[in-house]
């Protein structure tokens, strides 16, 4: 029988009911006439309290709140891909048919068609033992992605029927399984699973291979692993959303989950528009073809904004279960960490720093560890990659979302300031970033791009750390005092931030960069180093190099050889061996 | 019919607590009367069974535990609405305070507005020439987008929206219906007169509604005004296909508005005192910008805000640019040097202006200029930190020429008129101009193709 309770007392998103409703602890409630979505947050004998997703106004005391009897669940089925959902999976698209331009409130829909056939191909026979993971049916999602029906991971019996492959509603029985008791049931192409629980997998792996994103500073300087951890903060203007629209673009990611949490409307009615319309440079789909956007922007309720980090990474978990590997944007970490402040705000609790609830460590702890490169219950390999946008308040990384996130994350790209006043993009400053998966990736750099490839990226780390401290000198005395070697140093370093750092996320080309041009790439620049580095020690003076535009030309290098044409990089071996002897040849 | 209920069982501060009511929905308003004549009007902000926390809008003075009656009025905040509005003056609540008698309402809306489906957005992509070519060039506005102007006390961001309300609106012959939608919160009577009077003067106040809340007017009001005034926005821009720019000044009041009814709410604060929802509430008001899919109308803002202290990582500013698409920073000593409009192009940004320049929109080598002046100007930064050590004149000739671009650049590009009107082409000559003091080989952002057309023939 289903329980119910009245409404007691309402307090913004929060709502109160008196005496003891027998609900469960997460457990989705209806609210009210309109029935709008709720969930349980706390229960005493005398009180239950429940946040609500969707606007309360217009709720009365004495209104019913029924029970659902589940935690908050997402349906997972085939249909997820290109679409796009609020934070507790209602999808966009079906909300404005049904109520116009605006979000209306206790709209009930289910989040995927119901309707729609699918072409379901059988994997598995009559007498086949299955368990949870275990993929029953394989249907065509998308261009890009076929869909793995898998067995939930709470079933486990022997296969006693099979229907024929064919054209299938998500919600038609296509096996049937009898557990060890007896019991049968019968298996869609659907499972609900709760957004606050992590998906079991079989084993965790170590992390073994980058996530490869074709953006220079990241994938050279500070790569992040397959089924690892990244964070992204910068005060407002620095790039962040900006980075992950190129993360979620050009990653060798299978599926991209891209939430935005109380964020702009208007960008992601740009993701929409873009990823429509670019195309896979892989597979030369478009690029909708494997993303899914969660969309709970800054003026949708606050409540779902704190619930649709978690529906992410849930779909998220559903697609690696089958063998992808999924990368997840999740902009921006501290609107969810506000939200939260904002409802602990609204519940009365003791608040921590700055006003964030104690919990917020561990809150974040949880959702950074369900990333991982994981062996799923199937025996399949895949991975989710979490990338987390966070945007500290006065743009000032001491606060405390940025310092958690720090302790959880194992890769930190600093977006900064002055180099986006500069327009210097990414923003990503080289000296307040790090990543702790060098040393676990760089077997598979040596492998598979070069055996230099390491050491060419700690040649240019270096000598932007000694730029560095050289402006420090700068700044006092001028550039004009300084020996030639150091001069050289700075002209080096300046190669390495326009033209290497420096990405045009405008520009065909440089949009997307593989990492064998971003190898010969460096390369180059290094062995321009080593040329003039020589011709400096022979006492040429910095004023004679500098008459050749060879530094400039490398820094258009990025645009200059096509991502395809590689072998021009030997032009410009030649070209700095000929600036060499002509500059030996008129100062001899 | 409708029930009142006589008395108040406590009154605190802008809070009154109502017993024994039946049938109160939260968010609903009520109205207050006072001695059976004055009327106030109210919000129900908490609700526990038959108790109800009222939001009084107006002062509570005179009001005692005794001498009231509420009356439920079954519905939330809601403005009555037709193009009749035009041409009008309301005040903070949206009532009528020039004397021309009751709007004539086709239809009512509730205030608070709902969230527009990011499905239904239409990315904006459309510029409006402003004439100013510090935000032509550099941070272009775009029909739809949200852009605050940053400002400090003394600055003249008053008059840069003016300038901006006059060169604007009035665009190049375009037979569009266009409107003005001016929200002013707890903003002096000065300031409120200067934006009535530029109505007047540039031929548009028959195309604008005003809504007034001065300094001295109620404190709680202010947290509606900006509201009512999107309310009207949304209904000329999407029923009536108008395009709509919408002035919010100034959102300072508003939040510190925010912050004393909240803390006489006795809620938990956050950071420097403001509730925990301030972002979410600046969200709800700043998402209101934007166009929908297949309407013809716009609803553009440009929200004034005070900077405390100068203060660009104040809660305030700080919130506000992570929701609005950019911001105009305005900058006190470029004001000092009389540069005006005295916007410091460095931290100011236009989110949306990539996509709305370029070949047909603008010029196509508009976003190379553009970027070629912010990192060139960055630079100037780093030569005159110099100069101030070891002085002018021992800079090395590079610098000095940065130095020479950096003046040029404040005094000819950034600085103009308050009555100038420089078309795009102007902008973007006066920009080539100034990038002509560079050597070629320091202009690294611009493509080479479009240096070889621009840079050495001056198309004068």
């Amino acid at each position: 029988m289903e329980k119910k309770g009245n409404i007691y007392g309402i307090n913004g998103p929060v709502i109160y009911l008196k005496g003891n409703t027998g609900f469960k602890m997460s457990e989705m409630v209806y609210v009210g006439k309109e029935k709008l979505v709720g969930e349980v947050i706390s229960l005493t004998t005398d009180m239950t309290t429940i946040q609500v997703f969707e606007e309360t106004s217009g709720l009365k005391p004495g209104e019913e709140v029924i029970g659902t009897g589940a935690t908050l669940s997402v349906t997972l089925a085939p249909g997820i891909i290109t679409n796009i959902f609020d934070g507790i999976e209602r999808p966009l698209g079906v909300l404005a048919q049904n109520s116009g331009a605006y979000i209306d409130r206790g709209i009930s829909v289910s989040a995927l068609d119901t309707e729609k056939l699918w072409d379901a191909h059988m994997t598995v026979q009559k007498g086949d033992y299955v368990s949870g993971g275990t993929i029953i049916a394989e249907v065509r999602e998308t261009t890009a992605i076929v869909h793995k029906v898998m067995v939930p991971p709470d079933v486990e019996g022997t296969v006693i029927q099979v229907k024929e492959d064919g054209k299938y509603t998500i919600d038609d029985g296509i096996v049937t399984v009898k557990s060890q008791n007896g019991e049968e049931r019968e298996l869609t192409m659907t499972q609900h699973w709760p957004i606050r629980v992590p998906r079991p997998t079989a084993k965790r792996y170590p992390a073994s291979k980058p996530l490869v994103t074709g953006q220079r500073i990241l994938d050279t300087l500070f790569p992040v692993a397959k089924g690892g951890t990244a964070a992204i903060p910068g005060g407002f203007g620095t790039g962040k959303t900006m980075t992950q629209h190129q993360v979620a673009k050009w990653s060798d990611a299978d599926i991209i989950v891209y939430i935005g949490c109380g964020e702009r409307g208007n960008e992601m009615t740009q993701v929409l528009e873009d990823f429509s319309k670019l195309v896979d440079p892989k597979s030369g789909n478009p690029l909708m073809d494997r993303t899914v956007l969660i969309a709970n922007t800054s003026n949708m309720p606050v409540a779902a904004r704190e619930a649709s980090i978690y529906t992410g990474i849930t779909l998220a978990e559903y697609y690696r279960d089958m063998g992808y590997h999924v990368a997840i944007m999740a902009d921006s970490t501290s609107r969810w960490a506000e939200a939260l402040r904002e409802l602990s705000g609204r519940l009365e609790e003791m608040p921590a720093e700055e006003g964030f609830p104690a919990y917020l460590a561990s809150k974040l702890s949880a959702f950074y560890e369900r990333a991982g490169m994981m062996e799923n219950l199937n025996g399949t390999e895949g991975s989710v990659t979490i990338i987390g946008a966070v945007s500290p308040q006065g743009g000032d990384f001491s606060e405390p979302v940025t310092q958690n996130t720090k302790r959880f994350v194992r890769c930190f790209w600093g977006l900064d300031k002055s180099l986006a006043y500069a327009r210097h993009f990414p923003a990503i400053h080289w000296l307040t970033s790090y990543s702790e998966y060098l040393p676990d990736l760089s077997a598979w750099y040596a492998n598979e791009v070069g055996s230099d490839f390491i050491d060419y990226r700690n040649q240019l780390v270096a000598i932007l750390n000694q730029e560095s401290s050289l402006m420090e000198i700068v700044k006092l005395i001028g550039s004009d005092v300084l020996p030639d070697d150091q001069k050289l140093t700075l002209e080096i370093a300046r190669v390495i931030r326009l033209g290497f750092l420096q990405q045009n996320a405008f520009h065909k080309e440089d949009t997307c960069v593989p990492l064998e041009k971003q190898m010969k790439m460096m390369e180059t620049i290094l062995y321009l180093n080593m040329k003039a580095r020589s011709l400096i020690s022979m006492g040429m003076p910095m004023s004679i190099l500098k008459e050749d535009s060879i530094f400039d030309k490398i820094i258009s290098i990025k645009y200059d050889v096509e991502n395809h044409a590689l072998y021009k990089f030997d032009d410009y071996k030649k070209a700095i061996d000929q600036f060499y002897d002509n500059v030996i040849a008129k100062n001899a | 019919m409708a029930i009142e209920y006589l008395g108040l069982s406590k009154v605190n501060g802008p809070f009154v607590v109502l017993e024994g009511v039946r049938g109160a929905a939260f968010d609903e308003i009520v109205e207050i009367t006072v001695e059976g004549k004055e009327k106030k009007l109210g919000r129900i902000v908490e609700i526990y069974d038959d108790r109800a926390v009222v939001q009084v809008f107006e002062p509570t003075e005179n009001i005692s535990l005794q001498n009231t009656h509420t009356r439920l009025t079954g519905h939330p905040m809601e403005i009555g609405l037709s193009t009749d509005i035009l041409g009008r003056t309301l005040n903070g609540i949206g009532q009528p305070i020039d004397g021309l008698g009751e709007i004539p309402a086709e239809t009512r809306r509730d205030v608070n507005g709902k969230p527009l489906n990011p499905v239904t957005r239409e990315y904006p992509r459309n510029y409006i020439r402003t004439g100013i070519s510090a935000i032509d060039g550099l941070t272009t506005l775009i029909r739809g987008q949200k852009l605050p102007i940053f400002s400090g006390n003394g600055l003249p961001h008053d008059q840069l929206a003016a300038q901006i309300v006059r060169q604007a609106s009035l665009g190049e012959g375009s037979d569009e219906k266009f409107a003005i939608v001016f929200a002013a919160m707890g903003v002096k009577y000065d300031v409120a007169e200067y934006f009535r009077h530029t109505f007047e003067e540039s031929g548009v106040s028959d195309h604008v509604v005003m809504f007034l809340n001065l300094a001295n007017d109620p404190v709680v009001e202010r947290l509606i005004t900006p509201k009512v005034a999107l309310t009207v926005a949304e209904y000329l821009a999407f029923e009536k296909s108008m395009h709509i720019l919408v002035i919010l000044t100034d959102m300072t009041s508003f939040a510190e508005a925010m912050r004393e009814v909240s803390s006489s709410k006795g809620e938990i604060p956050s950071r420097k005192g403001y509730p925990g929802y301030l972002y979410s509430e600046f969200a709800t008001i700043y998402e209101r910008a934007g166009i929908v899919e297949g309407v013809n109308g716009s609803v553009t803002q440009i929200p004034i805000l005070t900077m405390p202290n100068d203060d660009i990582t104040h809660p305030i500013p700080d919130l506000t640019g992570y929701i609005t698409e950019g911001q105009i920073v305005l900058d006190r000593t470029m004001h000092g040097q009389s540069i005006y409009p005295p916007i410091n192009v460095l931290p100011s940004l236009s989110r949306l202006m990539k996509d709305g320049i370029g070949e047909g929109y603008t010029r196509k080598d508009h976003q190379d200029v553009a970027n070629q002046l912010f990192s060139s100007y960055a630079k100037v930064g780093e030569a005159r930190a110099l100069a101030s050590v070891i002085g002018e004149d021992e800079l090395s000739p590079l610098d000095k020429k940065y130095l020479a671009f950096g003046n040029a650049f404040e005094g000819e590009f950034v600085g103009q008129g308050a009555n100038e009107n420089r078309t795009i082409n102007d902008t973007l000559e006066i920009g080539w101009s100034l990038l002509r003091l560079l050597p070629r080989e320091e202009l690294d952002r611009i493509n080479t193709k479009i240096l070889d057309e621009y840079y050495e023939a001056p198309s004068l």
